[in-house]
């Protein structure tokens, strides 16, 4: 086990405390997010509370997609200026920044997702694995690179047709495949998902009778089923109540082990609570990146002082 | 100016108590509304018994016509149906009066129209299934803009077509190319039995096919157009191809107007008398499959086709009460299409599908 | 703070532009089906437009303005080339107009029934469904039906009688009353989703200000649903417009010929035809067999479907009645 995080009471009292006067306050956007946080002491009360909550990782973090100097344009608009990020499994990168600062459009282009759009560009290198991904197929692609989208949006099938979707269009393997094939794999999904003991006893209800917060983790699932090498989460839990927030977090903080997640987030308590490394944007340039500490705690750059702060939203 | 020239005079009425006025004030108000209450029900139940007249209608059909149709059943029994005679001679003997010997006047056998009925009606629809489906994907998913721009309104167009001018372009356009598909030698070989022309099975379907084409595809198409693109962004997300994606998210939740279509196509097949009585080949006859390539070419005439052309004006005669009965079987198979494609549409809606 | 930032440059380095997704790399089975998509695509425009600049060719090419004003002359030894179709035009604006009078309103008042009322309820999915099934019904049974109906003295008013009494039971009268059934589903289905379409607050606030439901429905519900109602007529009288298994079993004649009496009831108790009648006896297959005449009658019903159509085009892109074009959501 590598070395245990220092205690964090002593961290608080070194530090001077760090007043950011909190300007408009009704500039904060939809989604109740950017409230004002009155200095950085609450924002490690909350780090504070993750880090005697839950272990470190068990596994240093081992590289899987590197994003180099990329730049997004839908048209003539460039939305995605000269980013550059590594994305790991094992940790949680959360992009954060207000609207219209690109990070939802980074992440959409993580598996070519930008390309449904006529008119796309891009500039710069994104590798999964070493691979340039535009030279990997981009069906390839999108099974090793998979999503799930903030509106909760299973398909108009049973349970375990919507986890088993993947698998069955999988090439390689019968389309037809009986269940009894599929079934270990679904239940699989289903558990990582932390939605199995829920609906176990019968996976062919219709999946649109689940409530909002089954119908994400049922979404998450089926975004599990193929096995993939990284999860892009965007703004996953922004139309979920508290309970089921709670419960989904829960779930990325385990699920990094195996998987490397990226999400983009609104609500700067969620990056709080969820990540490991933060990405924080802002019109279309990456301002800051750093640990989860170093970005809430220490900010380098004005700019996302006052991001944090509230001063914008 | 005696006390008799002026009307006795009357005290003038004292002001009503101010709780007396309330109560004639509640009291008018209550009438109001109950007259008010009273005019609702009267609509109400105008409109109910409007509405109720529809099925009164529909019940009101199926007596007279089955009436007038049931001395052609009770005079053939289940040989109605059967293939025992040559309705053409059957509808001459009808016509002239003299009943072919043997049989009674009424006697007639409809299988060579119902034959023709159910191959040139299931041919049609089960083409225009296929192609309706793939056509409405091309259009919504595939088609370049301009190109969707111009097929919306031409499908719309000829949704709207009347059959008469299907029949018209039947005739003159495709039946004379059918015929020189037709070898002579094959027109020869069957000579003394029927007559081979462009009119035939084929032409009848196909001209079928493409006339009831248009509303199957307009409605797919609307139902294609309308599965949210959450569900189709989802599924490319998961790494499954376009077509895929299509093929199992969109066509599968337009299932329903699929059915729909399906049966709104089949009634239109089944129910066309004008324009199969004017490419249908104009003869009641029973294509044999086994009769290799020429079985395409045999002329039909279908149930609803029969009634254009035999039917005199007179429903009381022979000839009237077989046609009678011809569309009391009609009547029923259109309705028992309505009750098949409510029973096909059920079990979608519990997935979230619905109509 | 927030407001949006100078843009931002383009990058130095070289952009791509990715392209749609190809299809090499689908399964053979998906490629296939992907090809025979566009195949059927493609016949399908060529078909389509095929049939309608056909018609317009020949029609236009067969088009003299004679026609219009000319009555038909069945019987005539130069029939190939003299008559016009004056009568069949008459007779289909006279039954559209009977037909589409008659259902409009019937057909408003049930989808008023079906969506504001609807009590008991199995009567209203009762209802519901005999709508659809009058939509099923062919043409020629609703013909046949009509002419039993009418052939009975109870209705010898509404049509002419023989010299020895039998009614004849063909008349404008009775062959509109019957179009009517034919509108009536597509009169009914277009008000109700119009109706259904309206939202609810419109009828609390109705309700809140004290005015019973009659007099919302007249004054509030249908004024509001009047375009819906409007395409619906529109649909109808394209149906009734196109339709002749009506025309020759309920009229027949190809000229107007009336039933003796008072000027316009003579007319309209008398029988004559329409123009898809007209179309369908000087077709090869019928007993005129002039295809010019067909042609010529049949670009002038092509237009008038043309023109309806456009009609109800732009009639519901004044409402929000779904999607009016066929694009997928990208």
């Amino acid at each position: 086990m590598s070395t245990l995080p220092p205690p964090v009471r002593r961290i608080a009292a070194d530090r001077h405390p760090r007043v950011v006067a909190p300007t408009a306050p009704g500039e904060g956007s939809g989604n109740g997010a950017s409230t004002a946080v009155p200095g950085a002491a609450g924002g490690s009360a909350i780090l504070a509370r993750r880090r005697a909550a839950r272990p470190a990782a068990a596994y240093p973090p081992e590289e899987r997609m590197q994003i180099e100097s990329v730049s997004l344009a839908y048209g003539e608009k460039w939305v995605v200026r000269d980013v550059s990020l590594p994305v790991r499994r094992g940790e949680v990168l959360a992009l954060i920044g207000a609207s219209g600062s690109g990070k939802t459009t980074l992440l959409r282009s993580l598996n070519r997702l930008t390309e449904i759009t006529a008119g796309a560009g891009r500039a710069g290198r994104i590798t999964l694995d070493g691979e340039e991904i535009h030279e990997i197929e981009v069906n390839a692609l999108r099974r090793r690179v998979t999503m799930v989208f903030q509106q909760p949006n299973p398909f108009p099938m049973s349970i375990f047709e919507n986890v088993a979707y993947a698998l069955r269009e999988a090439p390689g393997r019968r389309r037809r495949a009986r269940r009894a094939t599929l079934e270990p794999a679904v239940r699989e999904a289903l558990r990582r998902a932390g939605l199995h003991d829920e609906v176990a006893e019968d996976l062919d209800r219709p999946a649109l009778s689940l409530s909002g917060g089954q119908q994400q983790r049922l979404c998450i699932a089926r975004a599990l089923a193929a096995d993939p090498e990284v999860l892009l989460l965007d703004e996953p839990c922004s139309a979920l109540d508290p309970i089921s927030t709670a419960v989904i977090e829960e779930l990325i903080v385990e699920l990094r082990e195996s998987v490397a997640i990226v999400i983009v987030t609104h609500n700067l308590q969620q990056a709080q609570r969820v990540a490991d490394h933060v990405a924080f944007m802002h019109l279309g340039e990456l301002v800051e990146y750093g640990t989860a500490e170093q970005v809430f705690d220490q900010p380098r750059q004005q700019r996302t002082r006052d991001y944090i702060g509230g001063a914008f939203g | 100016m005696s006390a008799e020239a002026f009307p006795p005079a009357v005290p003038p009425a004292a002001p009503p108590h101010p709780r007396e006025a309330r109560r004639q004030r509640h009291a008018a108000q209550l009438t109001a509304h109950r007259k008010e209450a009273a005019r609702d029900r009267r609509v109400e139940f105008a409109l109910g018994t409007l509405a109720a007249g529809t099925l009164a209608l529909i019940a009101a059909m199926l007596v007279t016509v089955l009436v007038n149709g049931w001395p052609s059943f009770e005079a053939n029994g289940l040989g109605w149906f059967g293939n025992s005679g040559d309705p053409v001679l059957q509808f001459r003997a009808m016509q002239v009066g003299t009943a072919l010997p043997g049989h009674p006047l009424l006697y007639f056998s409809a299988w060579p129209l119902i034959w023709g009925t159910l191959l040139c009606t299931i041919g049609a629809v089960v083409i225009a299934l296929v192609v309706s489906t793939l056509a409405a994907i091309f259009i919504t998913e595939f088609a370049p803009l301009p190109v969707r721009r111009v097929l919306e309104p031409v499908v719309r167009l000829l949704a709207g077509v009347p059959s008469v001018i299907y029949g018209l372009v039947g005739l003159l356009l495709l039946a004379p190319w059918v015929n020189s598909l037709i070898s002579i030698p094959r027109k020869e070989s069957v000579q003394y039995v029927v007559q081979l022309s462009g009119e035939g099975l084929l032409t009848a379907t196909l001209v079928l096919t493409v006339m009831i084409l248009p509303i199957m595809i307009a409605l797919i198409s609307g139902a294609l157009a309308a599965v949210p693109a959450t569900w189709r962004e989802g599924s490319v997300a998961l790494g499954v191809n376009r077509w895929r994606t299509i093929w199992r998210v969109s066509v599968r939740a337009a299932r329903p107007a699929i059915v729909s279509a399906t049966v709104l196509g089949t009634a239109r097949a089944l129910g066309e008398a004008i324009m199969l009585a004017m490419i249908g080949g104009g003869r009641p006859w029973a294509p044999n499959p086994l009769d290799g390539l020429t079985f395409l070419f045999e002329p039909i005439q279908p149930l609803a086709a029969s009634i254009v052309k035999e039917f005199g004006d007179n429903p009381n005669t022979p000839i009237g009460h077989t046609v009678y009965a011809i569309a009391a079987l009609l009547l029923f198979s259109a309705a028992l299409l309505s009750l098949a494609g409510w029973a096909v549409r059920q079990p979608l809606k519990r997935y979230g599908i619905g109509i | 703070m927030a407001s949006a930032g100078p843009a931002l440059q383009p990058p130095a380095a070289a952009i791509v532009r990715p392209r749609r997704e190809s299809t090499s790399s689908w399964p053979l089975v998906d490629r296939l089906a992907y090809w025979l998509c566009w195949a059927v695509g493609i016949g399908l425009c060529v078909v389509a437009v095929g049939i309608v600049v056909f018609m317009f060719i020949k029609g236009i090419s067969a088009l003299r303005p004679s026609l219009f004003v000319e009555s038909p002359s069945p019987g005539v030894l130069a029939e190939k080339h003299s008559g016009g179709f004056l009568d069949p035009l008459i007779g289909t604006f006279i039954l559209t107009a009977i037909g589409i009078g008659i259902a409009a309103p019937a057909g408003v008042g049930i989808a008023v029934w079906l969506v504001e009322y609807a009590r008991p309820r199995w009567l209203a999915r009762a209802v519901e469904s005999g709508i659809e099934t009058i939509a099923g019904i062919p043409s020629i049974v609703l013909a046949l039906f009509g002419l039993l109906l009418f052939a009975r003295p109870l209705f010898a008013f509404l049509s002419g009688s023989a010299s020895n009494g039998t009614v004849g039971g063909q008349s404008f009268l009775n062959a509109g009353i019957i179009m009517s059934v034919l509108a009536l589903p597509l009169v009914v289905g277009a008000s109700r989703e119009a109706l259904l379409q309206l939202p609810a607050r419109m009828r609390e606030a109705s309700y809140a200000l004290g005015k019973t439901r009659a007099t919302t429905i007249r004054r509030v519900l249908l004024p509001s649903s009047r375009t819906g109602i409007a395409s619906g007529a529109v649909l109808g009288m394209g149906r009734i417009i196109g339709d002749t298994a009506i025309i020759l079993i309920l009229l027949g004649t190809l000229k107007l010929e009336g039933a003796g009496g008072a000027p316009v009831l003579n007319t309209l108790r008398g029988t004559g035809s329409t123009l898809s009648y007209y179309i369908y006896y000087y077709a090869p297959s019928g007993d005129g067999n002039s295809p010019q005449k067909a042609y010529a009658a049949g670009f002038v019903l092509l237009m008038l479907v043309l023109a309806l159509n456009a009609l109800v085009t732009r009639l519901s892109k004044g409402l929000s009645l779904g999607t009016t074009t066929w694009t997928a959501k990208r």
